[in-house]
């Protein structure tokens, strides 16, 4: 087939567990990406680096789509029902976002 | 893996199928200047029923409301149609970024400025051989050349990042390095594909598809320069070596991919051309949306696939027992091993198989004659024709790879 696009791949970057993820910075979805809702959570399309990217749970999508709103990330994960638990998952997740620029450091406006 | 994890495997939740693709290919048009020898549709003549600029837009505005991220505009050659510029204008206008593949020949400076002013339409320039002498057998003489040209153009506008997508071959996996070479001569990136037994594909696979040893050498290549190197996901057969290459790294036909065609057809993906793999048509009731969502044919491919003869083997996890369409035109049946297959199955069982004459693709719109370097008009033929008034005359172009594959076909 060909998604052409290579898509992200989500493992490594963000393997040990969200160190040097900025949680409690201002977080916000890149501009030129384009967030498709599925059953499994989400699909993450970046126009500039023609990357394609996955969210594999709900959750994480209403994380991401919360962050530009949110004081912080750690402030979205909470808003969302993260529990501390699975707060290192979260901020994984996040970093290998933030690694393909799917999401960056909030702009201020 | 860190990420939440869903209840399935993301592989199965694409393999079950999405409820829009992720991105499709499309080809805009079967008219082409070229006639390549392994054109995977069997390009050059445009059909009369080619969809319409109006009929176009309403595809992608269904593109827009379902989100498919981006279209791979193809034909043919995309760029001869007339309307090609203002239809690309109006996918991103629409949020359906576009890629599309040509063989250069519209590439000017003037198209090239404007290409690299957007940020939401990538180019890839077909190549097929690092010099001239490997790359105009395949595709025909002078496009070596009218490729390069393109790249020139591209590069001098500030264009970064374009693909230079080449099909890998018997003759031109050696040139892999120098491929890579000239995508940094002109910051474009290497795209490899994996040459396909479809269209006119089918009549040179044989003197074409990469030697055994070959395919090593290539996935050895591949699996060194990482991401760097782009292959559309169309090597996951050799995944059966060990390690995956990167992309998803699964069949995505009718399951989170698929192709539409110059008139409208919808097909599982844009390498099986044949109506076993035809599950409606854009022009029907409820549009490319109803197509995706309700065919028979998709419905069946996204339902949990046997095994066949490759279930017992050790790799079936990894290459999943190859590409659909690559075992299709070699008669090779659909739930055994690739012809491919890095474990010699396939080369077994086409040897096996007495080879019963493989099902041929559907269409045909290759040119009778010599290719025709032409725009073509507003207005679709009557009938499919060369459109042009010297069709017919003068040298046939190509080397030996057309001339034995026009005899056999003629």
């Amino acid at each position: 087939m060909s998604t052409e696009a290579a898509p992200a791949r989500d493992g490594a970057a963000g393997a040990r567990a969200g160190t040097g993820f900025d949680l409690d910075g201002r977080w916000q979805l890149h501009p030129q990406v384009s967030v498709r809702p599925e059953r499994f959570g989400a699909l993450l399309y970046h126009f500039g680096t023609r990357r394609l990217s996955f969210l594999k749970s709900p959750a994480l999508l209403t994380v991401v789509a919360s962050l530009g709103d949110a004081p912080s990330a750690r402030e979205a994960c909470r808003s969302a029902g993260v529990t501390e638990a699975e707060l290192p998952a979260y901020a994984a997740a996040l970093q290998t976002l933030a690694g393909s620029q799917m999401i960056r450091p909030a702009v201020s406006s | 893996m860190s990420q939440p994890s869903g209840p399935l495997p993301l592989v199965d939740q694409f393999a079950y199928g999405l409820d829009a693709p992720i991105c499709l290919t499309w080809e805009l048009t079967y008219a082409c200047n070229l006639s390549c020898v392994h054109c995977l549709s069997s390009s050059g003549r445009r059909d009369p029923r080619e969809l319409s600029a109006a009929e176009c837009r309403a595809v992608i505005d269904e593109l827009e409301r379902m989100q498919v991220f981006y279209v791979n505009i193809g034909g043919g050659e995309p760029t001869v149609r007339p309307d090609f510029w203002g239809l690309v204008d109006y996918a991103t206008a629409h949020h359906v970024g576009v890629k599309f593949s040509t063989n250069g020949v519209k590439i000017t400076p003037g198209a090239a400025r404007r290409l690299a002013a957007s940020d939401y339409v990538d180019v890839q320039i077909s190549l097929d051989g690092a010099t001239a002498e490997v790359n105009d057998v395949v595709r025909g003489s002078g496009s070596y050349g009218t490729a390069l040209r393109a790249m020139e153009n591209l590069a001098d506008a500030g264009f970064r990042g374009f693909k230079i997508s080449v099909v890998v071959t018997r003759h031109n996996v050696c040139q892999l390095d120098d491929f890579a070479a000239i995508a940094d001569r002109f910051g474009a990136q290497l795209r490899l594909t994996r040459l396909r037994p479809s269209g006119r594909g089918a009549d040179v696979w044989d003197q074409l598809h990469p030697t055994a040893a070959q395919q090593r050498q290539l996935y050895d290549w591949l699996v060194a320069r990482g991401e760097q190197v782009l292959t559309g996901d169309s090597f996951f057969h050799l995944a059966a070596y060990g390690q995956a290459l990167p992309g998803l790294n699964l069949c995505g036909a009718g399951r989170v991919v698929c192709l539409i065609d110059p008139v409208g057809d919808v097909y599982a993906c844009p390498f099986a051309i044949h109506d076993s793999f035809l599950a409606g048509n854009v022009r029907d009731p409820g549009g490319f949306t109803r197509v995706w969502r309700e065919s028979e044919l998709f419905a069946r491919l996204r339902r949990p696939q046997a095994g066949g003869a490759c279930q017992s083997c050790s790799a079936y996890d990894s290459c999943r027992g190859g590409c659909m369409a690559a075992k299709f035109f070699t008669g090779l049946p659909l739930d055994g091993p690739d012809p491919e297959c890095v474990k010699s199955h396939g080369e077994r069982a086409l040897a096996a198989a007495a080879r019963a004459p493989a099902p041929r693709p559907s269409g045909d719109h290759s040119h009778r004659s010599r290719p025709v370097p032409v725009s073509i008009g507003i207005r679709p033929p009557d009938r499919a024709c060369d459109e042009s008034p010297l069709a017919g005359y003068g040298s046939r172009q190509g080397g030996t790879l057309r001339t034995a594959q026009r005899s056999r076909s003629s």
